[in-house]
């Protein structure tokens, strides 16, 4: 367990992803089986414990020391895990201990202190019953130090947060044999931990692992933001255009066992098996290949908004009546397999074609194509993309974000290369609000004032007042980070624990240009409203509070969007 | 009948001041009288009538503003009690850095503690903390959460000296506030056999010739020169927080970001900065220090100026002291002070 907190602590520490990488690898080469199968394991999230959960943590710490303290420390802190690592009291430390009721006995029932082996963690957590399991944590606990400890929670909370993703351990494996991720990431869905097959061939001592798997993932190809500046360089007549709909990026795959029988599953675009969420598009994968497309929701035949979406995606239990309520859709947009081909090394435009034949084959309505944007200029596209609706996008307009940009020759990379794709999203909406809370943010920037409350004005029953309408904690730089923390702490006018109050009014308080993508009626919102993706686009240092923005410049946009969005909105209510 | 607290001491918009002897104490705009409880630019401001001081902290605030930051100073000799109208004030040890002073003041056998910033931890550049018993104590809270529990401050010095064998081709560059940290932690060094030259930004320089002038042993402490940065592959330096990321800092080998603070026990804080090697080494007292301090004082109420206030507080109400936070602005409101021109520390 020490060897593997001491290379979770140097990886948070250490912003280069090469020398991450040359960590890691140190790591495999010189721990041994099963051990270091069981940190990769860690790595890539491939580590569930079906008992031991952040509340078995909250449990623990919260027998040990007092509440008020352990709350004002987490929200200080920001992360669970470390908080309980630096708060864990010595067996009758009383500065933090609650101040009635007694400490449990240490050791009572448990064998004295002794330092685990992480192989040993992760058997007992997998093993032991619920009721044994604080006893046997607690111990833990007590035999570590403040990196053990907090490696150990690191565990149990499932949330690493050392800045190496599933990828870059994979790469890592990789590594040790001289091969690319990829020849891990296509045999990875069909490995279990501690992965001793796997370091056995990378190693040269073993056969190539079987996928076990024919479905497998395989890591999609990524597009850069467009800038202004890349039109000089890029020539209309060599690319193609799509909608850039507003959804959520799928892989499905299809294929089959070695008994013949098919296996279908739908991957995120990071690799994670949701196929048991979408029961009603596995139903549909009648075919033998790999796609790549956006899950939607389509109601007859419209496109839903972002919304509509989620509500599905937030559900834990997949009922007939979610699935008739929210029909999932899948909107398909390029191939990597067909059959035993592999076709990422084709051309974008052969891709397509093949693509187009297998929709027409399957003929159901529930996978369809992501239509062709036709342009000439980019001044075309330009047109096209501020009015999707003017190109045939109809109806479903309001449910795309932009367009994305191929080259007709675009191999299909895994990754973000670049030159190839590009998302040229629509521009976005902007409000001048004014800040009215700040709240400590968390991770990387905890205990800064980094969570911003904002509010626009409208009538109150004593004048005009402001109303809050969102809360943004991105689009500023670290140093606007810094300047925004102090201003938050210098205009306090109250504390409510994490958050601050602000000073606000008509001629005190600071504006805040803010972008969204979207507005929808809330009634979690004193507003009425709740906006998509708020960022803080521009400070407004300069401009006066009485001047920021009022209610009805969102109605409006909530307006347009609904009458858009929701033209049999009339009929269902 | 004893005298109420607040008539001994009383908030005002330029800080904590005394109306029975008319003097503010580390007041943060210019006042009449001044007692100042150490050298932190933060606590020692300049403009004041006349200052009171240990005469360490009075040679630090020369160096750093003149020798005219006020227009009269007086010594106070530390154990020795003087008559300032109708109170008795006296200086004792606050162990925080080279000079640093705890004030008591009496009056009407009540007796209040103004601690300022102090620390129980051993440092071998200033005299240890001297709990002085009292009814009213006025405590900081700079680390008033119970996660924060300083680690050995040796080891982690090892730690640093481990680092500098482990990559003998990097330049280790220890951030450090220019005023007690720095020296405390290359005093450290030489304690623990360190005995190569520990190489000075510029702004470090005046305060560790003054703390070397004051019998401090510190060693060979050469100020790096900007043509020799390249060269000093395997070297300690030492220099302002501020500078450990900006472009003075990318000349040197291949450079390991050290910081030397109490902050460093909060991963996030060190991430944010862009810290390799964190060192928690603090001048201030950690959780477990605050709450024995209170205890030893014997007080019955507590006053916490700055810092994690609401903590402490809750921790005294629960422990049956009276407490209240002062929220006093102007001192590093949650240490993040190293804005301020060589500023408070941490």
């Amino acid at each position: 367990m020490n060897r593997f907190a001491a290379l979770l602590d140097r990886l948070a520490y250490e912003p280069r992803r090469n020398a991450k990488l040359r960590l890691i690898m140190d790591y495999f080469r010189h721990t041994p089986d099963p051990e270091r199968g069981y940190a990769l394991a860690a790595m890539t999230n491939a580590l569930m414990f079906k008992e031991a959960k952040p509340g078995l943590i909250r449990g623990l710490v919260e027998e040990r020391t007092d509440p008020e303290l352990f709350r004002m420390s987490y929200h200080y802190v920001g992360d669970l895990a470390e908080t309980v690592a630096l708060i864990w009291p010595a067996p009758g430390h009383e500065s933090v201990a609650p101040a009635s009721g007694g400490m449990p006995a240490i050791g009572h029932n448990n064998p004295p202190p002794h330092v685990p082996t992480l192989t040993e963690v992760v058997e007992t957590l997998a093993t032991t019953s619920k009721s044994d399991l604080p006893a046997k944590v607690a111990g833990w606990l007590d035999a570590l130090d403040e990196t053990g400890r907090w490696a150990l929670l690191k565990l149990i909370t499932r949330e690493l947060r050392v800045g190496v993703s599933a990828r870059l351990a994979k790469t890592a494996v990789a590594q040790l044999g001289g091969m690319e991720p990829d020849d891990v990431e296509l045999i990875w869905h069909g490995l279990e931990a501690p992965y001793e097959d796997l370091f056995a061939w990378v190693e040269g001592r073993g056969p190539k692992p079987e996928s076990g798997n024919p479905a497998p993932f395989r890591p999609p190809m990524l597009s850069h933001p467009l800038e202004e500046e890349d039109f000089e360089k890029l020539d209309a007549a060599d690319f193609l255009a799509e909608w850039k709909w507003d959804g959520i990026r799928l892989q499905a795959v299809s294929g089959h066992d070695s008994h013949g029988r098919p296996v279908r599953r739908i991957y995120s675009r990071t690799g994670e098996d949701v196929s048991r969420a979408f029961p009603d598009l596995v139903e549909a994968l009648a075919f033998d290949g790999s796609i790549d497309g956006e899950l939607l929701i389509v109601r007859e035949g419209r496109v839903q908004s972002f919304n509509v979406l989620q509500q599905r995606l937030n559900r834990k239990t997949v009922t007939p009546k979610l699935v008739a309520e929210f029909p999932a859709h899948l909107r398909v947009y390029d191939i990597l397999t067909e059959g035993d081909e592999d076709l990422r090394d084709r051309p974008f435009t052969e891709r397509r074609r093949r693509l187009e034949a297998l929709v027409a084959r399957l003929g159901d309505p529930r996978i369809d194509l992501s239509p062709m944007v036709p342009f000439e200029t980019w001044e075309d596209l330009a047109a096209a993309r501020a009015d999707p609706a003017s190109v045939g996008a109809g109806l479903d307009a309001e449910a795309i974000e932009g367009c994305m940009i191929k080259r007709a020759d675009s191999p299909y990379l895994p990754g973000r290369p670049k030159g190839y794709w590009y998302k040229w999203k629509r521009d976005p909406y902007l409000v001048d609000a004014v800040m009215m809370y700040g709240q400590r943010g968390h991770g990387k920037r905890s205990s800064f004032y980094s969570d911003y409350t904002f509010g626009v004005w409208r009538d109150g029953p004593n004048g005009e007042e402001l109303v809050p309408v969102g809360k943004a904690y991105h689009g500023f730089t670290d140093e606007e980070l810094v300047k925004l923390d102090r201003y938050v702490r210098n205009h306090t006018v109250n504390r409510f624990g994490p958050v601050r109050e602000v000073e606000y009014g008509k001629d005190r308080g600071l504006v805040l240009e803010v972008a969204f993508e979207g507005l929808q009626r809330s009634t979690r919102h004193k507003s009425g409203v709740a906006m998509r993706f708020p960022r803080i686009n521009r400070i407004r240092w300069d401009k006066p509070p009485a001047e920021a923005d009022r209610i009805e410049a969102l109605e409006k946009i909530l307006e347009r969007g609904e009458k858009e969005v929701h033209p049999l909105k009339d009929r269902e209510a | 009948m004893a005298l109420r607290s607040t008539d001994i001491l009383s908030q005002t918009p330029q800080g904590l001041y005394c109306p029975l002897g008319d003097f503010h104490i580390d007041p943060i705009r210019p006042v009449k009288r001044a007692l100042i409880t150490h050298g932190h630019s933060d606590h020692a401001r300049s403009g004041h009538r006349s200052v009171l001081a240990t005469r360490e902290t009075l040679r630090i605030m020369g160096a750093r503003y003149g020798e005219d930051f006020a227009d009269g100073t007086q010594e106070a000799a530390l154990g020795e009690s003087l008559r300032l109208g109708d109170v008795t004030v006296r200086f004792t040890p606050a162990g925080h850095v080279l000079g640093s002073a705890q004030i008591t003041i009496e009056a009407g056998g009540t007796r209040v503690v103004v601690s300022g910033d102090y620390k129980r931890a051993e440092d071998p550049t200033c005299l240890p903390y001297e709990v002085v018993p009292c009814d009213v104590f006025i405590t900081e809270a700079t680390f008033g959460l119970p996660v924060f529990r300083h680690p050995d401050t040796r080891g982690e010095v090892r730690k640093l000296m481990d680092s500098v064998a482990l990559f003998p081709e990097r330049t280790h560059i220890v951030g450090a506030y220019a005023l007690g940290k720095a020296q405390r932690v290359m005093a450290l060094l030489r304690e623990e056999g360190y005995d190569r030259p520990i190489y000075l930004h510029g702004a470090m320089e005046r305060l560790t010739e003054l703390y070397k002038s004051e019998g401090i042993p510190l060693g060979e402490t050469p100020k790096v020169a900007a043509s020799e940065r390249s060269k000093l592959a395997g070297a300690i330096v030492i220099c302002p927080p501020s500078s450990i990321q900006d472009l003075w800092s990318r000349k040197f080998p291949d450079p390991v970001t050290c910081f030397a603070s109490g902050w460093m026990r909060v991963r996030a804080r060190a991430r944010q900065k862009g810290v390799e090697l964190p060192l928690v080494i603090s001048d201030h007292s950690d959780w477990d220090d605050l709450c024995r301090t209170i205890r030893e004082t014997g007080a019955g109420e507590v006053w916490v100026t700055h810092g994690q206030e609401d903590a402490l507080v809750h921790w005294c109400t629960t422990h049956g002291i009276r407490a209240r936070p002062l929220h006093m602005l102007g001192y590093g409101d949650e240490g993040e002070v190293e804005e301020a021109p060589q500023g408070g520390e941490a």
